[in-house]
């Protein structure tokens, strides 16, 4: 199947179309079906993916606008194939743990169609087809947490919707002149990535294209200080709401990072490391202090992911291999991670209708399960070595190192900062004695929510021991993105800054 | 003792005439079917506008391209036959609005149907000629044919507004009148082609800038009052909200093609004349429309005047592309308005169906932002349309007017004004919000009134349309590329 990516991208949606017929007693069942078989097929996609090439694989090609050219263009390399399992993955772990009923049908369609976009976003290899399913991607999660969220969630939800509206603007804009300059330069319109990246702008173009895409990327990630919806959009989300956020949406924007900013202007992002350092230290050392003065569960959760958005970021910027591979791994493993929080804060809500820490205490006793798997994806959150969560941060970090020792160690503390505010939610909600009278009742996980579980327990675990078969296609990627940034590269800093690896040290230090 | 005129008839080349010639004796049929019969049901007469718009349609579609007839007065160049297309076809998927289920005055009458033709001809004549004096003709026949479709909607706020309507367009048509007047001054003839050559040898004279700053300053003016652009657009949003939605929907994109094709004229010949603070006036004309009428836009209370700020912005949204002067900025103005349309026809049919005769929510509006609080609960499906219909207007991919939101753009970076397309591109942000208003009403809130309220008006026919404009709406992805190609090949056929 050489058109994978096609069905990939539109059987959600055409299962979405069709479950506006299933009735609505049985739109969960049909939910959890159609996601497994996505996942199933995006499984068969890895499995027919060539490690060994560094390349774009499944390309699809179809001139759609010539005139404009716009075209259906669509293609999956290692640091994308991961980000879609993931996707696939969590829609579907989200759709079978989810606890809603209320309007359960609307909820599965639109969870469909969100699926689509989010494929869409991480294949998409012509810049409109991108932005197509970017902006797409806000509409559904709009209705999901506006309809199902919590007393202030028509804020939260446009307070979503504008800014990232706002910010992707911005980026078309960008995208219209590097179309432009490709105009002018070939005399045909193009929106292919492919075409853009052969294209070696001037350092202050480069500049004001990079700044036009980071605001539309940053918004997203969200970097600091266009952080400010995602506290909303969390604390308002239901529970699914916030898993897809945490898990695939923000990772759009780093996402961009890679497919965009770092091959089209690799001179600018080399001039940006230092600034986007310093925010990325702002947001891992700001947004942990602010986790920790939380009252709320999920308020914790949602900053901390701020926080381990900014490893991500930094890793991003690290211009070597290390860097880049651990960043996309953090990707994977905070999509993860962050989003069986989600889920098991969600869980805990369903049983008490509250998320605040004084409410709680002691529930080991009475939810070993939960307590267990909490405790699990906690250190995994936190970035204990076997632990799926460890693994890209120390590569981030190792990468980084080489760019600058000083600004490493002040992020090494998202480590130290990380385990004091999640081993303090630790301690509230289940150590110390069982004094509320309402938690005595609680029952302990279901078997529907164990099972939905039990996998990403399962993929913590595995992938913290033995990462390889997911970092060395991802590697496989990243070098060859350096290399390619390191021969476009116009400017000398540029070209020393970038590293590109000889061999694959990276794989076997994770080991 | 006069000298006999001799004019052979195939140099009057009278096909050129046909199509308005055919809207026309439509009207005629129309009234003498009335006399002959004054108890037929308004579905005969809507078929039979549709029927008469087919035949012209045609008879445009047979045209050949940069064509003269009728004494050189009648130009058929490529914008001039896609924007009568453009007119008829609006035309065709509009009319059938008037078959709801409800009863409505107006189209009780044929005079209706046959003033609707009228004004079709009106238009029509507008965008097939560069002479001045029937460029102005056209604009009275289709303006004297609006104000009464307005005023027959038989409600004292349609009075009102088409009153209102009546005087700023007769103001505008003074405007237009001395206007032509200072041009003929100036070069002695009327006809635009001439005008322009005789404007290009007599650019250099000292003294002649400021009438030529007057003549262009005050068919602005004129212009600026039929497009509604910023300063000259209060009228619009009292207009539209006293008249019925279909003639709404219907102002918001026909007669502003034809004001379009007319100003794409008017000024691309000043602008290529080199007369460049006319490009700066409309492109500051353009900021300031699609700014502030977004803003207005922000603080309504009711959806049809919502609508209509709406439809001001995208105007001035056009208007800068028209400042650019370019091939592909005057393709992008008919690519948009054909996207738009669709859109547009979708959004107002929505208000159509939901219209009662008395007002249910308070004694201001007729259609306040409550009326829609909750529809997904009430219509599903009518609400899933509505909530595409409005992220189109907001530019949201894939439906139809991104891709002109696009293009604009494009076109608009391609130009060189990269500021031109950052405004752009921050108005749509603006936008987003008071589009947004609407679905959150319509998703997340929870109705007010009771259940039948919204839905009174649905009739199989404006379902079909409404079907009808969603599929375009959609589906625009697979024919922008036909439908550009054709445009740009027209446009740039005629030289603009």
């Amino acid at each position: 199947m050489d058109n994978i990516l096609s069905i990939l991208v539109f059987f959600p949606a055409i299962a979405g179309l069709l479950g506006f017929v299933v009735d609505k007693d049985s739109a969960r069942a049909y939910g959890i079906t159609v996601a497994a078989i996505e996942f199933i097929l995006s499984l068969w996609l890895w499995f027919s993916f060539d490690t060994g090439n560094a390349g774009m694989q499944f390309v699809e090609l179809i001139p759609l606008i010539p005139d404009m050219g716009i075209s259906y263009y669509m293609g999956v390399d290692g640091i994308s194939l991961f980000i879609l399992l993931m996707s696939t993955l969590m829609t579907l772990i989200g759709m079978a743990s989810m606890g809603e009923t209320k309007n359960i049908k609307n909820m599965i369609v639109t969870l469909l169609f969100l699926e689509m976009t989010m494929v869409g976003v991480f294949v998409a290899l012509d810049a409109i087809l991108f932005y197509l399913f970017w902006e797409l991607s806000l509409v559904p999660m709009l209705y999901i947490i506006g309809a199902w969220g919590g007393p202030l969630r028509v804020y939260a939800s446009i307070k979503f919707f504008l800014y990232t509206f706002t910010g992707s603007l911005i980026m078309l804009v960008g995208m219209l002149f590097v179309a432009y300059i490709y105009h002018n330069l070939t005399g045909v319109w193009s929106f292919a990535i492919t075409d853009w990246y052969a294209l070696v702008l001037p350092v202050d173009y480069q500049l004001w294209l990079f700044a036009a895409f980071f605001v539309g990327f940053a918004i997203k990630v969200p970097m600091f200080p266009f952080h400010t919806w995602i506290p909303y959009a969390h604390g308002q989300a239901p529970t699914i709401g916030s898993v897809i956020l945490a898990a695939v949406l923000l990772k759009m924007g780093t996402y961009g990072f890679i497919r965009f900013s770092l091959p089209m202007f690799p001179d600018a992002s080399v001039m940006a490391i230092t600034p986007i350092a310093v925010i990325s230290i702002i947001m891992i050392i700001y947004t942990a202090m602010i986790a920790y003065a939380q009252k709320d569960m999920k308020q914790v959760i949602a900053y901390s992911s701020v926080s381990h958005m900014g490893i991500i970021m930094l890793g991003l910027f690290a211009m070597n291999a290390e860097g880049l591979s651990g960043s996309v791994f953090q990707m994977l493993s905070h999509g993860i991670v962050s989003g069986a929080l989600f889920m098991l804060v969600g869980m805990i809500y369903e049983r008490r209708h509250t998320k605040l820490l004084s409410e709680f205490g002691g529930l080991t006793a009475v939810m070993p399960k939960f307590a267990i798997i909490f405790g699990i994806m906690l250190m995994a959150s936190v970035g204990l070595p076997l632990t799926f969560g460890f693994v890209g941060e120390f590569l981030v970090l190792l990468g980084f190192y080489q760019v600058s020792p000083m600004m490493t160690i002040l992020a090494g503390t998202s480590i130290i900062l990380g385990a004091v505010y999640m081993l303090r939610v630790m301690k509230l909600a289940f150590f110390g004695p069982l004094n509320n009278e309402e938690n005595k009742k609680l029952k302990d996980l279901n078997a529907r929510e164990t099972w939905s579980l039990i996998p990403l327990v399962a993929i913590v675990i595995w992938l913290g021991v033995y990462p390889k078969p997911v970092l060395a296609p991802i590697d496989n990627s990243v070098k060859a993105l350096l290399t390619f940034m390191d021969e476009k590269a116009i400017t000398d800093e540029a070209k020393d800054m970038i590293k590109v690896a000889k061999t694959s040290t990276s794989t076997q230090e994770a080991k | 003792m006069l000298e006999p005129i001799h004019v052979s008839l195939e140099s009057l080349n009278l096909i050129t005439l046909a199509p308005m010639l055919i809207a026309i004796a439509g009207g005629l049929i129309i009234l003498i079917l009335d006399l002959i019969n004054g108890k037929l049901h308004k579905s005969l007469y809507v078929m039979m506008t549709i029927l008469i718009l087919f035949i012209d349609f045609g008879a445009v579609l047979g045209l050949n391209i940069n064509e003269r007839g009728f004494f050189d007065v009648m130009l058929i160049d490529g914008i001039s036959i896609i924007s009568q297309l453009m007119i008829i076809g609006g035309s065709m998927i509009f009319i059938p609005l008037a078959l709801t289920s409800k009863r409505f005055h107006e189209y009780s009458y044929p005079e209706f149907f046959a003033l609707f033709l009228f004004m079709i001809s009106g238009f029509q004549f507008m965008v097939a000629t560069d002479n001045l004096i029937l460029i102005f003709v056209g604009i009275e026949t289709a303006s004297l044919a609006l104000y009464t479709l307005i005023a027959l909607h038989n409600r004292s706020n349609s009075y009102e507004a088409a009153v209102k309507y009546f005087t700023m367009g007769a103001l505008a048509a003074a405007f237009f009148a001395m206007g032509s007047a200072v041009v003929y001054a100036l070069t002695g003839s009327i006809e635009l082609y001439k005008v322009a050559e005789v404007m290009a040898t007599r650019l250099n004279e000292t003294g002649l800038m400021i009438s030529i700053f007057g003549s262009s300053v005050l068919l602005l003016a004129a212009f600026a009052f039929k497009l509604s652009l910023f300063p000259f657009h209060t009228w619009a949003p009292d207009v539209y909200e006293g008249a019925s939605a279909p003639l709404a929907g219907y102002m918001s994109v026909i007669p502003k093609i034809a004001a379009f094709v007319v100003s794409i004229r008017l000024f691309g010949m000043y602008i290529d004349l080199g007369v460049e603070w006319i490009r700066i006036v409309i492109l500051v004309m353009a900021v300031l429309t699609m700014t502030l009428a977004n803003i207005m836009a922000l603080v309504q209370n009711d959806v049809k005047r919502m609508l209509a700020y709406s439809s001001i912005s995208h105007a001035g949204f056009i208007m800068a592309a028209l400042a650019l002067d370019t091939t592909e900025g005057n393709t992008a103005i008919f690519l948009y308005y054909g996207l738009f349309m669709f859109t547009n026809l979708g959004a107002f049919t929505m208000l159509w169906i939901s219209r009662h005769k008395k007002r249910m929510f308070g004694e201001r509006y007729d259609h306040p932002y409550e009326k829609f609080a909750g529809l997904v609960q009430i219509m599903p499906i009518g609400a899933v349309l509505m909530g595409i219909f409005m992220l189109s207007l907001a530019g949201v991919p894939p439906f139809s007017v991104f891709w002109g939101k696009i293009y604009v753009m494009q076109a608009t970076v391609n130009a060189g004004y990269i500021w031109l397309a950052i405004v752009m591109g921050l108005n749509s942000a603006i936008a987003a919000y008071y589009y947004l208003k609407l679905i959150v009403y319509m998703f997340l809130k929870s109705p007010v009134k009771d259940v039948d309220t919204v839905y009174y008006n649905i009739s199989r026919p404006l379902m079909v349309i409404i079907g009808l404009a969603t599929v375009a709406t959609v589906t625009a992805i697979f024919y922008v590329q036909p439908l550009l190609s054709y445009l740009y090949y027209m446009v740039s056929a005629s030289g603009y």
